[in-house]
């Protein structure tokens, strides 16, 4: 093999040299464990004792009422951590710990994948450092809090726009000068391969589970299946188990921002490579990656994960942008109906079900994956009610 | 052939210095000079970037370097403008580093074809590895242009030596497990390096990245190297003199000329 055949449509592997063979060395100790029956029974053991699994699915009757249809929640946010990130730091950590590493490095936006990132290094022992926009670290001071108490270190990135953007561009940097010794947990289902299949591989069980409940339930499968995309990771793993159900609408909800500043790289976006990956990216005309908005530190992200990009360009899915406005709506909505915190990221899928659902048979099912509880984004809220909803 | 062909078979006992400088840093015209300035000080080729908005293989001092540039409003067409410039005054061989993002988002061809008109002799994208786009190849030979792949510590020998040979001007070794910026010394791992790369093929080979000082660069020669790069170590000379453009002149030009200096002593010393 002297070359590759054409480059694949989406994804592939954008990285200067010195990631290539870390990234070959993942790729094959994914290939080798991902089936394997030891791994997978220790894997199962800690999503179950550890981690909580299997996360409810939880009927919203008072929802389903203003709604004028039937809504059912998944509930990653009763998963251990808050969110659905632990399925793949779960997953990854031990990945990592059977490959021997002694070391992981992460990034994070909202501080909900570096939150589960310390956690699993807590567990497997071994040492974490999360890389953290300062912009984001300062509106998820909490979370930062959280991560030192699990043991991590947690540097503050300055550069750029000090969101997650710059908190993977100083990542992978240092993962250039430690591919040795160093892991790299990969937060979502992006960036350089094999990571998009691996993340989609450990958030797969949110949809499998899902699938299975609501059959369970209601005998049927959902008319349409709602998630927030950022990098995409919970909508990936909630989306995959049905992509053979041809009558199941996915849509993905991205952030509308304000309207003029967003992070809707779907809706909005254009082809690009950046961050490892062939995909759908904010840019200008020179092909210099944007600034993306949104009030929800999870969603402030200018691309998205190429099998996102696929899944738009084949019709498979939607998506569709979701206001800062509305999910802050949302979020209240879903707390004083169902006694059910979302975080904002979540509220985004929750304000877009709901208004959609008129779009849809009297008889529709919904199904909405809230990814992470809102616990985290308490003083954003507050934040935004003091400023009379300008934030 | 390919002006770096020509230019590292010739020097291929001392060994080619090139410096890298940002297009467009601290502006557009200022940047022409501190070019000319390397070039008239004896510099042998050149590798010139284009600033992007996330360079992930750079250190703290070529990101302050992109952002200075951008800031001063080096475009892309600014930057293909300000090479074209340059290539009217000289006959100095011309490497031009990007991220590969710039390059598909113009389109593969037309980036290599406006590339190639301004007088540019080999395209390196730092996010493009070798073997990851079967078209890119095709493209830069089809302008004329020479390829240039990356290759690292660790990339195994079999994989070197397929880079060595795909590369049509020069394969850029990267010389620290690292992103870019100066090092304190040469490392026994980059010597051991360079004489690895040596030993896989006769192909031309210049190494970049943690080259601090001259007498670095030329250690790096003496180990068998047919070049050596550095960028970080001249500029870091903008940000330490904002207000003394003459200096940073100055000093780039002592660095360059220090190379030679040294080199030639070697030469004569070996």
């Amino acid at each position: 093999m002297t070359r590759t055949a054409n480059p694949p449509a989406y994804g592939g592997r954008y990285v200067p040299e010195p990631l290539v063979a870390p990234l070959e060395e993942v790729e094959r100790a994914f290939a080798h464990h991902r089936a394997d029956t030891e791994f997978t029974t220790k894997l199962d053991a800690l999503l179950t004792h550890y981690a909580g699994r299997p996360t409810p699915l939880t009927f919203a009757p008072r929802l389903s009422e203003r709604a004028g249809r039937r809504i059912y929640l998944k509930r990653e946010d009763l998963l251990h951590g808050g969110a659905h990130k632990t399925n793949n730091t779960i997953g990854q950590g031990l990945l990592a710990h059977t490959m021997g590493k002694t070391r992981l490095i992460a990034e994070t936006g909202a501080g909900q994948h570096g939150v589960a990132t310390a956690m699993a290094g807590a567990m497997f022992g071994i040492k974490t450092e999360v890389y953290m926009g300062a912009v984001d670290a300062e509106r998820q001071a909490m979370n930062v809090y959280r991560m030192e108490l699990l043991g991590a270190t947690v540097h503050r990135v300055h550069s750029g726009t000090q969101t997650l953007k710059d908190a993977i561009n100083e990542a992978l940097r240092d993962w250039i000068a430690h591919a040795d010794d160093t892991y790299y947990l990969f937060g979502t289902a992006a960036g350089p391969s094999p990571f998009p299949d691996m993340v989609r591989h450990f958030q797969s069980i949110i949809g499998r589970e899902a699938r299975a409940q609501i059959l369970e339930a209601e005998d049927r499968l959902p008319n349409a299946v709602y998630a927030c995309v950022g990098g995409g990771s919970n909508a990936i793993g909630i989306f995959d188990a049905f992509i053979g159900d041809r009558d199941v609408a996915l849509v993905g909800a991205e952030a509308g921002g304000d309207g003029q500043r967003h992070g809707a790289s779907l809706s909005s976006g254009s082809s690009g490579v950046f961050h490892g990956m062939h995909s759908y990216f904010l840019q200008d005309d020179d092909g210099q990656i944007a600034e993306a908005h949104s009030v929800a530190a999870g969603l402030d992200y200018p691309g998205v994960g190429p099998i996102h990009a696929e899944l738009r360009d084949s019709g498979r899915a939607t998506y569709k942008p979701v206001l800062d406005d509305d999910a802050l709506a949302a979020f209240q909505t879903l707390s004083r109906l169902e006694g059910i915190i979302p975080a904002l990221e979540s509220s985004h899928a929750v304000a877009l079900a709901m208004e959609s659902a008129a779009d849809l048979p009297d008889d529709a099912l919904l199904l909405i994956n809230i990814s992470g509880r809102g616990d985290k984004d308490l003083h954003t809220v507050i934040a935004d009610q003091r400023t009379g909803g300008d934030s | 052939m390919n002006r770096f062909r020509t230019m590292l078979s010739t020097k291929r006992d001392a060994g080619a210095f090139i410096p890298f400088f940002m297009l467009g840093d601290p502006s557009i015209d200022q940047s022409f000079e501190l070019i000319c300035a390397a070039i008239q000080a004896g510099a042998d080729g050149l590798e010139l970037g284009i600033p992007f908005s996330d360079p992930i293989a750079d250190g703290p001092v070529i990101q302050a370097s992109a952002i200075r540039a951008a800031q001063a409003g080096a475009t892309v067409d600014r930057c293909f403008d300000l090479i074209a410039r340059i290539r009217r005054d000289f006959d100095i061989p011309i490497g031009l580093l990007v991220y590969y993002n710039l390059i598909h988002r113009r389109g593969l061809n037309n980036f290599c074809e406006r590339a190639a008109a301004c007088g540019v002799d080999a395209l390196l994208a730092a996010d493009l590895p070798f073997g990851q786009h079967d078209r890119f190849a095709d493209a830069v030979a089809a302008c004329g242009l020479g390829s240039v792949y990356l290759v690292s510590q660790n990339t195994p020998d079999e994989r070197a030596r397929r880079i060595l040979e795909a590369s049509t001007a020069y394969t850029y070794a990267v010389g620290v497990m690292g992103t870019t910026g100066q090092r304190e010394s040469l490392s026994e791992e980059t010597r051991g390096f360079v004489r690895r790369l040596r030993a896989l093929s006769d192909a031309p080979f210049v190494v970049g990245f943690g080259v601090g000082t001259p007498p670095h660069a030329v250690d790096i020669l003496r180990h068998g190297a047919d070049g050596v790069i550095a960028g970080s170590a001249l500029i870091r000379r903008i940000a330490e003199n904002p207000d003394r453009f003459d200096t940073v002149i100055e000093n780039v030009r002592t660095f360059v000329s220090d190379v030679r200096t040294l080199r030639e002593r070697n030469a004569c010393s070996s």
